[in-house]
This record gives C-alpha cells, sequence and structure tokens, in this order.
C-alpha cells in the first residue's frame, strides 16, 4: 500500500501536513468525513427497513387481532415502558453531548459523557431484564409453555391485579381502575392471538436490545479511543458514527414504546 | 469543516422536549379518543423522532444528499407499508361467492 | 508493435505475494479476484445441483434419486446460485474491480469495509454449505412458510443464517459504492460523464441497500418461529403465510434487479465498444436504471397473484408490474439504435452481449406473459416460470457477467485469452442455453409443474432436450475456466487497452497499479467519446 504519495490537489489544497487520521485515498479531510457521514447515514437507512418489516407484521396483526393486542398490551407494566423511553432520551442527551464535546476538543469531557451514556444504556438493559422475567414467570413467552387465559381471564387488567409476584406490585392506578369494554375474542382465542402479540414483542425489544448492546461495545472502543487522545476537533468522526446509530436506536425505541404498551389502555 | 456544533441549551430544551412528549404520550394515551388514540400516539413518536434526527442527529446541517438519504429510506417504508395494507385492506371488498363460504 | 508489449515491473498483483497480502489487502482489486475465485466455487457447487436436476429429469420416472433429494437438489441449486453467485456476481467482482477507476479513484471509499464485506461473504457460504453436508434443505429457495416454519425436517436455520449473513455483504458493498460513487469522483468527472456502467451500479445498490434488510428481518422471523415456537407466520398460531411471501418477495423481486441491472451496464459498456459508438439516448440509459431501480419495489405481488391476495391488490400489481418494461425496453432500443451505422466487430465480448440482447428481450417479453393476471393463473408454477427467469438470471445476468469478464479480463490480468476458444465457449453457452430453457416454456405451457422431480410420458422429448442442452451449456461454461488459467500465464501480453475503449479504466496499465492512477486523472470529455480515441493498440483483431 502507498502512503499517499500522489496527490494531484487540484480540490484539495489547504492540506500542506496531512491528518493522521487521513486515508490515503482521500484527497481531503473533508471529504474522507463527508464520505464517513454518508456511510453511516445508507447504513441507517437499512436499519429503518430493517426494522420495517417487523413494523408491516405488527400493522397487519394489530389490526387482525386488535382486542388481543390491547389485552396483552395491557399486562405489560406501562412504568417500566415509560422509564425506559426516559432513560433512553437521556442516554441520547449524554450522546450528542459527548459527540459535542469531541468536537471542541474536550478529551475528558468526552470520555465521560460516553461512559454517562454505556451506563444508561446498561440501566435500560437492566429494566429490560426485570421485564423479560416477568414473562417469563407469567409464562408469556411463545413457544414456552405459553399460557393466557388461565392467569389473565378476558377482563384482566394486566399485570397489576392477579400477579403474586413483588416485582409487580406498582400497577399503573389509571388502568386499575378503569372498567374495558367487552372483548370480541373467545378465551381459546385470546390465547392463540396473543402469543402473537408476544412473538412480535420479544422479536421486536429483543433486536433492540441487541442493537443495544452492539451499541454499547461500539463505544466502549470509542471511549477507550477517545481516551487515548486519537481524537481532535478535525478528526471525531468514530465519536459521531456511534452517536448517530444510539440516536437511531433511541428512535425505534420511541417507536416501539407506544406501539407495545399503549395499544388501548382507557 | 469540522461540523456545526449545537449550543448545549438547544440539547437540554431537545432532552426536555422529548420527556415532556413521553408524559403526555403516556397520558393521552389513558384518554379514551377512540381510534384516535393510535393516531395520536404516532403523531407524537413522529414528532419526537423527528426532533432527534434533526437536532441530536444533525440532519439539520447536513447536505441535501443525507435529507435525501433518509427520505428515501422512509419514502421506501411506506411503499413496504402500504402497498401490502392495499392487499390485506381489499380482501374483504368482494364477498366469496356463496359456494365457497 | 507487438513487440513492444510487456506486462509493466509493478502492479496490483505482484505488490506482495505472501497469503496474508491477499487476506488482509484493502485494495478493491485484490478483493474483487478473491470474490471471483469464491462465486466461481460457488457457481460450480451450484451447476453441480443443476447438473442433478437435469439427470433426473432426463426420464419420466423418477429413477435417478428419491423425491426427497430432489427437493433437496433445487432448493440448494436456487440457494446457491441466487445468494452466492448471481447476486454478488458482477457487482462484487466487476463493480469492485472497475468502478474506482472508472470514477478516477483510488479506492472505494470504505477500502476496510469491503474486505469485510468479503469476509462476511465467506462466513455466509460456510453456513450454507455446511447446511448442505449435514443434510440439506428442501423447502425451495423461496423458504416459504408454513412449511420452512414447522413441516420441513431438513437444514433451514443453517441456511436461512447463511443468507442472512450473505445480505449483510450485499448491503456493505452497496453502501461502498453508493458513497463512492457520490463522494470519490475525480475533478470533472460529472455525473452525466459517468460509464453506464457506473450508473448501473449505482442503481444496483440502492436495491441492495433498501431490499436487503427485509429478507434479513423476515428471515429473522422465519428463525424465532421455527427454533423459538414464536407465532408469527404459522396459520395454526394465527400468523399468516402470505405475510411472510409479502416480505420476501419485497426483497426477491427486486433483487432480481440486483441480478439484471449490473449486466445491463456491461451491455452498454460492450455495446458502445464494439459498434465505436457513442451510446444512444446517454441520459435515457442511465436514468432507466434508476427507474427500473424504482419500479422493481411496486411489483412483488405478482409472484403471489395465486397464493390468495386480494382481487385488486393482484390487478394493481399486475398493471405495475408493466411499467418494469418501459425502461427495459428503452435499454434494448437504445442498444440497438447504437449498433445502427456503427462500426461493429465481432470479439468474444460483443458475442455475449449479442446473445445477451435476444435472451434478454425473450425473458424480459416472457415476464409481460407472468405479469398478466389471468396468464399468470394459468402458467404460474409451471416451467413457463422457470424459463422465463432463467432467461432472466442466465440468459441475462451470467451472460452480462462472461461477457463483462472477457471484456475486462485483460485489464485485470494483463493478458489476453484464446479468441478462438472463447468464441467456442460464447456460442456454446448461447446454444446450449437455448437447447436447455426454450422447451421449458413450451413443456410449462403444456402444463408441467416445477418441483416434481416425475413427469407424464408425454413430456419427456422436451425434457431430454433440455438436458442435453444443459450438457452443451456446462462444457460452455468450463472451457473459460481452462482458457483463462491458460491465458495467466501464456496468454499473449494485452496492453493498457486492447479494445481501443474509452474508458477511463483503459488509461490505467493492465494490470493495474496498486493505487490505480499515478496521479488523479481530470476529467474534460464526455463518455464514450469514440470519435476521439485513436485506435492504435488494437492489434488482436
Amino acid at each position: 500500500m502507498s502512503n499517499a504519495v500522489v496527490h494531484a490537489d487540484s480540490h484539495g489544497q489547504a492540506h500542506a501536513a496531512h491528518h493522521p487520521a487521513l486515508q490515503h485515498h482521500f484527497d481531503t479531510m473533508g471529504q474522507q468525513k463527508e464520505a464517513a457521514v454518508i456511510g453511516m447515514w445508507v447504513f441507517l437507512l437499512t436499519e429503518i427497513l430493517f426494522f420495517g418489516g417487523l413494523f408491516m407484521a405488527y400493522m397487519l396483526y394489530r389490526t387482525w387481532y386488535f382486542d388481543a393486542f390491547a389485552e396483552a398490551s395491557r399486562s405489560l407494566d406501562i412504568f417500566w415502558g415509560a422509564l425506559n423511553t426516559a432513560v433512553l432520551i437521556a442516554s441520547s442527551l449524554t450522546m450528542a453531548m459527548a459527540v459535542r464535546c469531541a468536537q471542541v476538543n474536550k478529551r475528558m469531557a468526552t470520555v465521560n459523557w460516553l461512559i454517562l451514556t454505556m451506563i444508561l444504556g446498561a440501566v435500560f438493559l437492566g429494566v429490560k431484564v426485570i421485564e423479560y422475567s416477568d414473562k417469563f414467570e407469567h409464562h408469556h413467552v411463545p413457544g414456552l409453555n405459553y399460557k393466557w387465559a388461565a392467569e389473565h381471564p378476558s377482563t384482566a387488567l394486566g399485570a397489576g391485579a392477579p400477579a403474586p409476584v413483588a416485582g409487580a406490585g406498582h400497577a399503573e392506578p389509571a388502568a386499575a381502575a378503569a372498567p374495558h369494554r367487552e372483548l370480541s375474542l373467545s378465551p381459546e382465542q385470546l390465547q392463540l392471538t396473543t402469543q402473537i402479540y408476544f412473538s412480535l414483542y420479544f422479536t421486536m425489544t429483543g433486536l433492540h436490545a441487541l442493537h443495544m448492546i452492539i451499541g454499547i461495545g461500539l463505544m466502549s472502543v470509542i471511549t477507550w479511543m477517545a481516551w487515548k487522545g486519537k481524537f481532535d476537533a478535525e478528526y471525531y468522526t468514530p465519536v459521531e458514527m456511534s452517536g448517530l446509530y444510539w440516536h437511531f436506536v433511541d428512535i425505534v425505541w420511541i417507536f416501539l414504546f407506544p406501539l407495545l404498551y399503549l395499544v388501548e389502555r382507557p | 469543516m469540522s461540523g456545526h456544533v449545537s449550543p448545549v441549551s438547544l440539547y437540554v430544551t431537545i432532552f426536555l422536549s422529548l420527556m415532556v412528549l413521553t408524559a403526555v404520550t403516556v397520558f393521552a394515551a389513558f384518554v379514551d379518543l377512540g381510534p384516535f388514540n393510535f393516531f395520536v400516539a404516532l403523531v407524537i413518536a413522529c414528532f419526537k423522532a423527528s426532533l432527534v434526527i434533526w437536532f441530536f442527529m444533525h440532519l439539520k446541517y447536513q447536505s441535501a444528499l443525507t435529507k435525501l438519504t433518509v427520505a428515501t429510506g422512509l419514502f421506501f417504508l411506506m411503499i413496504l407499508l402500504t402497498l401490502t395494507m392495499v392487499d390485506y385492506s381489499s380482501k374483504g371488498f368482494t364477498p366469496m361467492p356463496s359456494i365457497l363460504q | 508493435m507487438l513487440d513492444k508489449l510487456k506486462i509493466p515491473e509493478h502492479h496490483y498483483l505482484n505488490n506482495g505475494h505472501s497469503l496474508k497480502s491477499w487476506l488482509l489487502t484493502k485494495d478493491h482489486k485484490r478483493i474483487a479476484i478473491m470474490y471471483l475465485m469464491s462465486i466461481s466455487v460457488m457457481f460450480f457447487i451450484g451447476g453441480l445441483f443443476g447438473v442433478g436436476i437435469r439427470l433426473e429429469l432426463a426420464t419420466p420416472q423418477g429413477d435417478f434419486v428419491s423425491a426427497d433429494t430432489y427437493n433437496k437438489f433445487f432448493t440448494m441449486h436456487g440457494v446457491i446460485m441466487v445468494f452466492f453467485f448471481l447476486i454478488p456476481s458482477i457487482p462484487a467482482v466487476l463493480g469492485n474491480f472497475l468502478i474506482p477507476p472508472m470514477i478516477g479513484a483510488k479506492d472505494l471509499a470504505f477500502p476496510r469495509i469491503n474486505l469485510i464485506s468479503l469476509y462476511i461473504y465467506w462466513i455466509g457460504g460456510i453456513f450454507t454449505l455446511y447446511a448442505m453436508i449435514a443434510g440439506g434443505v428442501d423447502t425451495g429457495w423461496t423458504f416459504y412458510t408454513p412449511y420452512s416454519a414447522t413441516g420441513s425436517n431438513t437444514n433451514v436455520i443453517p441456511t436461512a443464517i447463511g443468507i442472512f449473513i450473505a445480505g449483510f455483504s450485499s448491503i456493505l458493498t452497496g453502501l461502498n459504492f453508493i458513497v463512492t460513487i457520490h463522494r470519490m469522483r475525480a475533478p470533472g468527472m460529472t455525473w452525466f460523464r459517468l460509464p453506464l456502467f457506473v450508473w448501473a451500479h449505482y442503481a444496483t445498490s440502492l436495491v441492495q441497500v433498501l431490499g436487503t434488510p427485509v429478507i434479513a428481518i423476515t428471515i429473522v422471523m422465519l428463525a424465532v418461529e421455527r427454533g423459538f415456537g414464536f407465532g408469527i407466520f404459522d396459520p395454526a398460531r394465527g400468523g399468516d403465510p402470505v405475510l411472510f411471501q409479502h416480505l420476501f418477495w419485497f426483497y426477491s423481486h427486486p433483487a432480481v434487479y440486483i441480478m439484471i441491472l449490473p449486466a445491463l451496464g456491461v451491455q452498454s459498456e460492450l455495446i458502445s465498444t464494439f459498434s465505436r459508438k457513442r451510446i444512444f439516448g446517454y441520459s435515457f440509459v442511465a436514468f432507466s436504471s434508476l427507474a427500473i431501480a424504482v419500479f422493481g419495489f411496486i411489483v412483488w405481488a405478482h409472484h403471489m397473484f395465486v397464493a390468495g391476495i386480494s382481487t385488486y391488490a393482484a390487478m394493481v400489481f399486475s398493471f405495475l408490474s408493466f411499467s418494469v418494461a418501459i425502461p427495459s425496453a428503452v435499454k434494448t432500443f437504445n442498444w440497438s439504435a447504437t449498433l445502427y451505422k456503427g462500426a461493429i466487430s465481432f470479439e468474444t465480448p460483443m458475442l455475449y452481449a449479442y446473445g445477451f440482447m435476444g435472451l434478454f428481450a425473450i425473458g424480459g417479453l416472457t415476464g409481460l406473459f407472468l405479469a398478466t393476471l389471468g396468464l399468470d393463473v394459468h402458467v404460474h408454477d409451471t416451467y413457463f416460470v422457470v424459463a422465463h427467469f432463467h432467461y432472466i438470471m442466465v440468459g441475462g445476468a451470467i451472460m452480462g457477467y462472461l461477457g463483462g469478464l472477457h471484456f475486462w479480463w485483460p485489464k485485470m490480468t494483463g493478458r489476453m485469452y484464446s479468441e478462438f476458444f472463447s468464441k467456442v465457449s460464447a456460442i456454446m453457452v448461447f446454444v446450449g442455453f437455448n437447447v436447455t430453457f426454450f422447451p421449458q416454456f413450451v413443456v410449462g405451457y403444456l402444463g408441467m409443474p416445477r418441483r416434481y422431480h416425475s413427469y407424464p410420458d408425454e413430456f419427456q422429448v422436451l425434457n431430454v432436450m433440455s438436458s442435453a442442452g444443459a450438457t452443451v451449456l456446462g462444457l460452455g461454461y468450463v472451457l473459460p475456466v481452462i482458457y483463462f488459467l491458460w491465458s495467466l500465464k501464456y496468454g499473449q501480453v494485452a496492453g493498457p487497452n486492447p479494445w481501443g475503449a474509452s474508458g477511463l479504466e483503459w488509461q490505467m496499465q493492465s494490470p493495474p497499479l496498486t493505487e490505480n492512477f499515478v496521479e488523479t486523472p481530470i476529467v474534460n470529455t464526455e463518455p464514450y467519446e469514440y470519435e476521439h480515441v485513436v485506435v492504435k493498440e488494437k492489434h488482436l483483431v
């Protein structure tokens, strides 16, 4: 590999000394950064369509089995959902701050904001573990001895009332009080169709959590690089790229929260 | 060249707006609006997502090409969703011949 | 003149000889060569399954293999050919090699990602080959549910994982091309000075980037259904198998354009070079590539006319499917117009180009038959469909691929292959192909369904023709392997521009330097300016 020996600098003047991060096939840092930015957005575009397939399945079954989706959604604890939304939004803020600090060349601040972002990500995943284990206890995991009707007669009000487990002690008061309309599905049908809801629930949140784990992994590398002082005001592309990724994961959750937790609450 | 540096106050404002919107969406879910519950939830979610894309992800300061990339993604997502739903929603238009029912 | 030509002292092939210098290279040209070797292996594995299919169908009775084995044969043939040969073929080999020099760049925008995409392709290939060795898979390459989710007891998940992984290779290649074409063009290389090969790859990359994630998520849903017992597509669990088909074809129809669009790009280069004329209607040909890519996304349900979709949706999709014919016809007519009054010569790549035009026309027009709602109900799932898509994928994509490979082989290796044998091979491929697949139109129209290992006696004549043609076709494919390998050592030295072609890539030495150009070229002419190209090195006719 040649080390950028030849540069017909027809459009790359003002770069007498090459930045150490400039790869040989780019003329300028600007060109290199532009390429990375476009590349990252194109990647996010693929992610939109990746989750899009799931949203398609969700849309169809929600239309078909609305009552089952409403019932099953009521069994989720809105407290954890809302908390996680807040945590993830906060982590987006800290991520944006990390990028900003990298832009203005504050090395330690970048590292600290990144670590804070990772902590918030870990909190999100921790809450997810609590929620998942709750599903396991209630036999709400499709394919694993799935039971809906037994513990949740069609008048049930979600996770709160019949659940003997300590972790579910904070049911939403509004949900507990509101009586809701007659369901059009028999218990057997509910057993079948709520399972579809939970299949989608686990696939969607599972893939989202997987993206978070990848994001945290990426960020630990970036944090280490930032700590080592690899970035400066002219080259902080990796920080910015993982920021874009992290915000995207946040956006997915912004949609998942109302779609999964708030199907029909009144 | 090193990109637009947004003021911290902007980030905090966006963060607070997102938090408020989350509260609004939870609150709105408990108000019975009939079919509009879904609509409201979706509009709020889209608005929140736009705030994140526009300010946190700096789309506002990116090139037209980047904006076009995002638009392309959403456009093709819409094709997937609408054309598939065209099939499902028009299935009931023609009743089955009585012999098949 | 001939004596003066010799292989340059430094080029990308001798820039390091160790295995490591290949496996860790970031040079797009070396990666392209490694892709070439990998997909060739896959092509011959997939071809073996094709041989098995034709052997079985030589007689009406199911006597060569059992029905179950036959199911595995056509499944593995489809899976390997579609996902591991056709989709990467032209983009990953020719596109990888040629897009940077064609736009005057030193490399793709993300060389490391390019290498990663090759490794991802290998990993995906290993999964799929493992599934094959472990007993194969029998769902058909389409993996229709509920059979693939609950019925089949073959290796669905390893195969699906292999395809899922290979999909990322495709996405990364497409992403790399998009960014490269946007951001790495040499000074003066405006959009309307790009070779049409590059336009075609831009359109292809769009499809790769937009479509592939949907098949990825569909595979994930299939895998959780099969692996964990989730209910998504299985009607017994309240799911809808037709939804699987919607999602599957949302990718897999545009995937056909991933295969054919690059071949259309190659075709534009060949036609223009060997008729020594500017391409007729450059901007129409360029935009028709984009139009095909976009239209490709709104026609998918024509694969599902008999799957129980609504009549109204079927009518809409039938109508939309016709729209693809418009940009395809624009291209075909423009090539014909380019040939008109051109100084045509008949080198091997041009033979492939001619073959391509005829076969692509037949394949495309029979596509219109299939898009017609009423007719499709009659011929759906018959050999008519098999013949149609082989005309596009083999007659179109593989002819384009081989044409391109013969065209750019001297650039890639610096040496010429045997003109005589390559012409023999081109003719064998064309004749063998037609003898193989044309009878399938007839037998399909008469009502022979696809995917059966035995058939009524009256279809035997046509099937024997098909099997005989396949033998010729197979030999036609083996021949290039021999003379290409031969040319590496004994081939005549080609020089930088053996065809007297006009593209930027022909201004590099052959084989090119690792950094392609000594100095970044500055472009100030339109593409295909054959009026100004002096044919001084065209010595091999």
